[in-house]
């Protein structure tokens, strides 16, 4: 198995103050991974510095993603190498038609890949395809970039843009909270219809129910800016049990 | 001891420019007349400086010094490399009038496609007939005494004098076509629209530069009366060469229940003011006046537009959007008079400015002097850079820096495009800003 994405001993820093220190966690390509955690623990954190946002001071420790330095490369140049992060909480953008900016999406992504743009006939029929599968209304691309979309809405629109970017390294942030029951599971469904022996995928989640729909390869539990458990799936049943107190202790 | 008053270069020059220029303006009698006292005016007074309140962010003295000698009508060589310039525009179905240098050019035009129910006359030509009594007024006006409406009166070489009749619709805009190919000169314009009442009239104005035309100087001023009922929509792209000067004013009177539909979209030009006044003659009559300024590099734009609801019962609103890039500087002077008895008048103005650097400024200055109980006026300014987090967003998703802030400008902009009724100039102002965008690498 080959490592697609290695964080070693990562160390950031927000507005002089210390968030992660000293976090480790490897993804082989075909694996799922959940981290669990408590609030303020340091999940988003690590998946926006895996996404390159700024604001976030790494001062040690490295991210190498298919054996690259991930630190070195621009949000964008990751993206188009194939890290996605579906984010915990999406932004709006205004004026932003859906369409546009998924079409705009895609085909910078492409042009950075040194592959041909799609067709505005090719992308209109993939994108049809794709939110027909989650349930996704038409009208809601016509509109702008989330503008008005309800929190479950929004989440979904994230699991669409990872359909139709097909990337290598799926991050789910949070991607069942705020999604109603039925929500949840064809949501899951479109997740799990992306799983592949040449993708991986990191889920952040604070609930064992989503990874009854998502079943992890492993589960990590994070506090306090490290990972301070790993294990198998049954991990997270024990966490739905006894919660997070002994590890708090742990960590500190 | 007797010291000689010397006055200093950009006055004497000043004299020097209407009294060389004389024999190349149309006009005589009445019109001279005119000319001579408008002149007049504006030689005691000068250029506006920024003590000067309506310019006091533009301050003409400063930025563009000295009025540039009138440009030569243009020889065959200048109308070959304007006809170029002009085919570079010729992306609307309109009726294209074409002025070179400040000169009519009906070879590039379209005079003869005119539909029946519109006269078109050349300035000069009406200037120049003796038979005409009212001549005189083509190039008066009682609704600014602003300096720079004097200069042009004064100097005006030519323009349109165009009539839609009552009831007529026309299918086509009329497009009017400014283009330069002089360096270092300066073209002055005056065109006028009567739109009749119940007719439905489009104007666009274009401004370009024919290849190698540097520094050069534009005056051009549009009259334009619109008649009970009728529908207008004004749409003004200037894209001067960037180290052009553009100083236009348009003066628009509106009958009782009109539609006025403006927008200007200013892309070009090292210095740019454009002023709108605009009157509401007629009750119940509605007014949209949008702008978008481009600007960078060390570009000013400035755009001033005062309203007045002199009438009761009308509806004005201004959107506003600057996106200011470099060492730029955006200007925006919203002024509304409503009169004592203009009541339910209903008058909103928004302007937002975008700020891509460090160094780019923008300045806003709304008024509003209210003499009616019965209204309701608003005003609301922004001025900031990119949100950060939309930014990242789109870079997350695969975006380029410069990609990520295009399409964000353009969802700023749009908000100013999309009272742009004909999609046709909608998707001509949209490209206008996606060439600018482009431009930015
Ligand atoms: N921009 C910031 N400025 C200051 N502190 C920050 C910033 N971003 C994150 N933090 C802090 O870092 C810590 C970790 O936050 P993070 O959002 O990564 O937690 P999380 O594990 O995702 O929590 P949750 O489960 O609530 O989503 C928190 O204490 C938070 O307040
Ligand atoms: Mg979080």
């Amino acid at each position: 198995m080959s490592a697609l994405l290695e964080v070693k001993n990562l160390q950031v820093r927000v507005e002089d103050r210390e968030i992660l220190h000293g976090l480790s966690l490897t993804v082989n390509k075909g694996e799922v991974h959940a981290i669990m955690g408590p609030n303020g623990s340091g999940k988003s954190t690590l998946s926006h510095v895996i996404a390159g946002k700024p604001g976030y001071e790494v001062t040690g420790g490295e991210i190498l993603f298919k054996g690259e330095d991930l630190l070195e490369m621009s949000p964008d140049e990751r993206a188009a190498k194939g890290v996605f992060l579906a984010f915990q909480y999406p932004v709006e953008i205004p004026g932003v038609a859906t369409m546009t900016f998924l079409r705009t999406a895609l085909n910078a992504q492409r042009k950075a890949r040194g592959e041909t743009e799609l067709s505005t006939p090719d992308f209109l029929k993939k994108v049809r395809e794709v939110a027909a599968s989650l349930n996704i209304p038409q009208d809601m691309l016509r509109r702008g970039v989330n503008v008005g979309f309800s929190g479950g809405e929004k989440k979904r629109n994230e699991v669409l843009q990872m359909a139709l970017f097909q990337p290598s390294l799926c991050i789910l942030d949070e991607m069942d909270s705020g999604l109603d029951i039925d929500a949840l599971r064809i949501a899951a469904d479109g997740v799990n219809a992306l799983r592949s022996s040449d993708r991986a995928m990191v889920v952040i989640t604070h609930y064992q129910r989503l990874l009854n729909y998502i079943v992890p390869d492993y589960v990590h539990v994070m506090s306090k800016g490290r990972v301070v458990k790993s294990g198998g799936k049954e991990l997270a049943l024990e966490l739905e049990e006894s919660g997070y107190a002994q590890f708090e202790e742990q960590a500190a | 001891m007797n010291v000689a008053v010397v006055k200093p270069t950009p006055e004497r020059a000043l004299g020097e420019l209407f009294a060389t220029a004389r024999d190349r303006l149309p006009g005589s009698g009445i019109v001279s007349e005119v000319r001579e006292a408008a002149f007049a005016e504006f030689a005691k007074r000068g250029l506006p400086n920024r003590r000067v309140e309506e310019w006091k962010y533009t301050d003409l003295r400063a930025l563009l010094r000295e009025v540039a000698p009138l440009a030569a009508a243009p020889d065959q060589a200048a109308l070959a490399k304007a006809a170029t310039a002009v085919a570079a525009l010729d992306v609307i179905d309109a009726y294209k009038l074409v002025l070179v240098d400040g000169v009519f050019a009906p070879k590039l035009s379209d005079v003869s496609a005119l539909e029946a129910g519109v006269r078109l006359n050349t300035l000069s030509e009406v200037l120049e007939d003796r038979d005409n009594k009212v001549r005189g007024d083509l190039l008066l006006t009682n609704a600014t005494s602003d300096v720079m409406v004097s200069l042009n009166a004064a100097m005006a070489t030519d323009g349109f004098v165009l009539n839609v009749d009552d009831n007529v619709a026309l299918k086509k805009p009329i497009h009017i076509v400014h283009v330069a190919t002089q360096t270092g000169t300066a073209a002055f314009t005056r065109s006028l629209l009567r739109v009749g009442k119940g007719a439905q009239a489009t104007l666009v104005e274009s401004f370009a530069a024919a290849a190698g035309a540097q520094t050069y100087q534009v005056h051009d001023a549009v009259v334009v009366w619109v008649g009970d009922d009728a529908q207008v929509q004004h749409v003004r792209l200037v894209e001067d060469s960037h180290d052009a000067s553009n100083v236009s004013t348009a003066i628009v009177t509106l009958g009782a229940k009109t539609q006025f539909n403006s927008f200007n979209l200013t892309s070009g030009s090292v210095l740019s003011r454009y002023q709108g006044f605009l009157r509401f003659g007629g009750e119940h009559a509605n007014a949209t006046i949008n702008g978008v300024n481009l600007l960078k590099d060390r570009q000013h734009g400035d755009t001033t537009l005062v309203l007045d609801h002199a009438v009761p019962h009308c509806d004005s609103r201004e959107v506003f959007r600057a996106v200011v890039d470099d060492r730029a500087h955006s200007v925006f002077q919203g002024r509304i008079n409503v009169h004592p008895d203009a009541q339910k008048t209903d008058a909103r103005m928004m302007t937002r400015a975008l700020l891509l650097s460090d160094e780019a400024e923008a300045d806003n200055k709304p008024e509003l002097e209210i003499f009616a109980d019965d209204v309701q006026c608003g005003h609301g300014a922004t001025t900031g850079a990119l949100d950060e987090s939309l930014l990242f967003y789109l870079r997350a998703r695969g975006l380029s820096e410069k990609e990520a802030q295009a399409l964000l400008i353009q969802a700023f902009v749009g908000e100013a495009m999309e009272s742009i009724a004909d999609e046709q100039l909608r998707e001509l102002a949209i490209a206008t800003a996606e060439r600018w965008l482009a431009a930015r690498g």
